[in-house]
């Protein structure tokens, strides 16, 4: 008999350290079904973050590689230089991307490295206990910004996927979510999308995918996604970026 | 065949990095060793490698250790305020256990300083540098020759252990141009040629590396060990990894010393300089000597441990282009009966050949233990 | 034999250059040499030196604290570099561009109008080819054929006319008739 559904190859067979309603695990299992199915296991170098999903590399099935915090980009350029025959993609987290790797984010999308890149936006700090990221919303409150985000004193949402379609070095980006099966679906699209750039040599490709932490948002997982959808979303809207 | 070139020591390491096999650099500039980077930029694309002006120190060492994580021969250089951004990256690919070469031409400090020549880095380079329990091995050379020699070196220990090696140079050193030996074949190596033989090709032997898990269980390149008890193998296993180092790898010069009274202790530049110092005192029938640590970790402790054992009666002066770095390992090596004595600028001052031959006539007359000489200026 | 030279001037006097001519020429003539520029924030057309060492045995310091010979292009540079030239050492002088004295005179000062000598042969930068000439004619550190060898080793791949015009300058510099 047939299975229909199963676990991608790439992926392995334990038991995430993630929250219950967490959107890492969502994420992970894209990433390995693009994987399989693009047929690139065997040729896929990841690079992974500082933060949650430090260690990713724990359950893909393929050759990973740690940076220092904000840090992948600048790795992964090394990769991919040396190995352009690889697909190597970095999966990182706002805090890495776009705060503390803001220089590496920018300048490795402006060389116009060839790499693809699985940016995950929860709109908070998890691993470190739930404070502000630069992608936190006005009002929203964190452990460091306990009243709520206020503009004057600690800016603005960071909106670094419009910061980087800006660059001419920049290939492709698009905005998704995961807080309904369809989009889901659309997600996937997304992502198998930029490691076809990559494989056709066409630049840097990010997928910025708007992600759950229910813990610090201090939401029930069910609510936690429907304020994705109702809330996060009003502040970074989905679609094709460039 | 081996034919003389004159060429600045900055030169002779990138040089000595291209043909030690290195086919990646990623680099910041920053005065004075912007000559690497300027001739990594010519020379890489040459031998079909790769040359990457980074966006900072942060990021050069990082793409440097994603170029080893692949396997392949790879470095960065910079001076004293950039090489402080790069221990983290150095920590890290000492963590993960990765060859690396980072080249120090060391400026003076602490902060932006200036661009003179310093050794006052020598701390960062030896005692770790970045956060957590690990060592560079650190090579001090004190000739545009010997730059191009140890850093080939540096290479070859990189890839044994599997650690970051530091070649710890200053701004003398770096600017200066000498005649140098290097086989003659090198320079004039086709570049078609050496381009098709080292084109993306890593050492096979480095099973460890980053390839694509084709035929082969995933590897991974990381320091992180969350588990319990995982972190403290890991650094268990450094720690004999560097037993090992500090057993074998001990590399120094002696001049003189078998009649020696007074031993200075200098490395790199400083050497040199001490050595005219003490041409000029052996003239006057004065009893002195060097040892130049070569290797600064592991600092050659057993050179010491002989002149000990031989029941010497003698003084140490540790001379450095800093305010009493060096002298510290000098004195853990030699215990407490010898008498060891300092005489050290930074800032811009080196100490001369005559501040060095009067602080060792001084110290010759010297009965007790004293603190740091106030060297004539 | 040991030499030690402060070589100074302005940027744009071939200071580097012609200290490189004269490391090379060490190296030809099988000598231990270092060569060490000044470095760092320097400003075109600044002022410009570099210590070059020229020994039989090896040499310890590149730096000079006090120079047998000392090439000056310019006044600023004599300024600087007077005290550095040591007791009974030669200062080569550049009249053409400098018109004060040298304060100190237990030293041997040989002045030539290196830049005007240059003027006359064709090219005003040639006088630093002019200003080793001389020097080379006074010091005799290296026989004739090697000064030539090295020459046309530095000049390699630059056209005809211009090797031309520094093999002209330097000859004038050789055969300018220096006091013994």
């Amino acid at each position: 008999m047939d299975k229909i559904f199963t676990k991608p190859k790439s992926l392995r067979d334990i038991p995430t350290h993630y929250c219950p309603g967490c959107g890492h695990g969502v994420a992970h299992r894209l990433v390995c079904e693009v994987v399989d199915e693009l047929d690139i296991r065997e040729k896929v170098i990841g690079v992974t973050p500082i933060g949650c999903a430090v260690i990713a590399y724990d359950y893909w099935e393929f050759d990973c590689c740690e940076a220092a915090h904000g840090r992948a980009l600048a790795v992964a350029t090394g990769i991919k230089r040396m190995r352009p025959h690889n697909l190597v993609f970095t999966y990182q987290g706002d805090g890495d991307l776009a705060a503390i790797g803001t220089a590496e984010t920018i300048h490795a999308a402006n060389r116009g490295e060839n790499l693809t890149v699985i940016f995950i936006n929860n709109a908070v700090y998890g691993m470190t206990g739930g404070q502000m990221a630069p992608t936190t919303l006005l009002e929203q409150k964190t452990a460091t910004t306990p009243l709520g985000r206020c503009a004057k004193l600690e800016g603005y949402p960071l909106k670094i996927s419009e910061l980087l379609s800006c660059l001419p070095g920049v290939y492709s980006i698009e905005r998704v979510s995961t807080d309904s099966p369809a989009k889901v679906l659309s997600a996937k699209k997304a992502i198998k999308q930029a490691f076809i750039n990559q494989m056709e040599g066409k630049g840097f490709s990010l997928v910025e995918i708007l992600s759950a932490c229910p813990t610090y948002l201090g939401l029930k997982p069910i609510d936690s996604v429907k304020w994705m959808a109702e809330t996060m979303t009003k502040e970074f809207p989905l679609g094709k970026i460039k | 065949m081996s034919e003389k070139i004159l060429i600045t020591g900055n030169e002779a390491i990138a040089e000595a990095a291209i043909q030690a096999g290195a086919r990646f650099y990623a680099g910041y500039p920053i005065t004075p060793q912007n000559e690497i980077p300027a001739y990594m930029a010519k020379r890489m694309p040459e031998v079909g490698g790769v040359f990457i002006q980074s966006e900072s120190e942060l990021a050069a060492i990082s793409m440097v250790m994603g170029a080893a994580a692949c396997g392949f021969r790879a470095l960065t250089s910079s001076s004293s305020p950039g090489i402080s951004l790069k221990q983290e990256g150095i920590s890290y690919i000492a963590g993960a256990e990765l060859p690396a070469v980072i080249v120090n031409i060391m400026r003076a400090g602490p902060g932006l300083g200036n661009i003179w020549p310093a050794q006052s880095d020598y701390f960062q380079a030896t005692k770790g540098g970045g956060h957590g329990d690990y060592h560079n091995i650190v090579l001090a050379p004190a000739s545009v020759q010997e730059a191009f020699d140890l850093t080939q070196f540096a290479f070859e220990l990189a890839d044994k252990y599997r650690n970051p090696v530091m070649v710890l140079g200053d701004g003398l050193l770096g600017q200066m141009m000498e005649p140098i030996l290097v086989p003659r074949s090198s320079f004039l190596v086709p570049r078609e040629e050496s381009k098709q033989s080292t084109k993306h090709e890593a050492q096979s032997t480095k099973t460890w590396a980053l390839t694509g898990c084709k035929d082969r269980k995933p590897n991974l390149v990381a320091s992180f060990r969350m588990r319990e008890g995982d972190l403290e193998k890991l650094n268990q296993h450094l720690q004999e990894k560097y037993q090992e180092i500090e057993g074998k790898e001990q590399g120094f010069e002696a001049l003189d010393i078998a009649d020696a009274n007074t031993i200075i202790v200098a490395y790199g530049t400083m050497a040199r300089i001490a050595k005219g110092a003490i041409k000029t005192l052996r003239a006057k029938n004065i009893k002195v000597g060097l040892i130049r640590p070569i290797t600064l970790w592991p600092f050659p402790k057993d050179i010491f441990d002989r002149v000990k054992g031989q029941g010497l009666r003698v003084k140490f002066l540790a001379v450095e282009m800093s305010y009493g770095q060096m002298v510290e390992d000098v004195r853990l090596a030699v215990g407490s009966e010898y008498m060891v004595e300092f005489l050290g600028r930074s800032g811009g001052g080196i100490p001369s050949e005559e501040e060095i031959a009067y602080s060792v006539e001084r110290i010759a007359d010297r009965k007790t233990k004293r603190y740091p000489l106030n060297a004539k200026r | 034999m040991t030499e030690k030279i402060i070589v100074a001037g302005f940027g744009g006097q071939g200071i580097m250059i012609m200290s490189k001519f004269l490391s090379c020429l060490a190296v030809a003539t099988d000598r231990f040499t270092t060569y060490l520029p000044a470095y760092g924030a320097e400003v075109r057309g600044g002022t410009a030196h570099c210590m070059v060492i020229i020994s039989d045995e090896e040499i310890y310091s590149p730096l000079i604290e006090k120079a047998d010979s000392a090439i000056i292009m310019n006044e600023p540079s004599l300024i600087r570099f007077e005290n550095r030239i040591k007791e009974g050492g030669v200062l080569f002088l550049n009249k053409s561009l400098i018109n004060i004295k040298p304060k100190r005179n237990d030293f041997k000062t040989i002045e030539v109008p290196f830049t005007e000598i240059a003027q006359g042969t064709g090219n005003i930068k040639c006088a630093n080819a002019v200003a080793l000439g001389a020097y080379l004619a006074y010091k005799k550190i290296a026989p004739e054929d090697k000064i030539y060898a090295v020459l046309y080793k530095m000049l390699d791949g630059l056209s005809k006319e211009i090797i031309a015009l520094n093999q002209k300058a330097l000859e004038e510099g050789l055969n300018y008739g220096l006091p013994r």
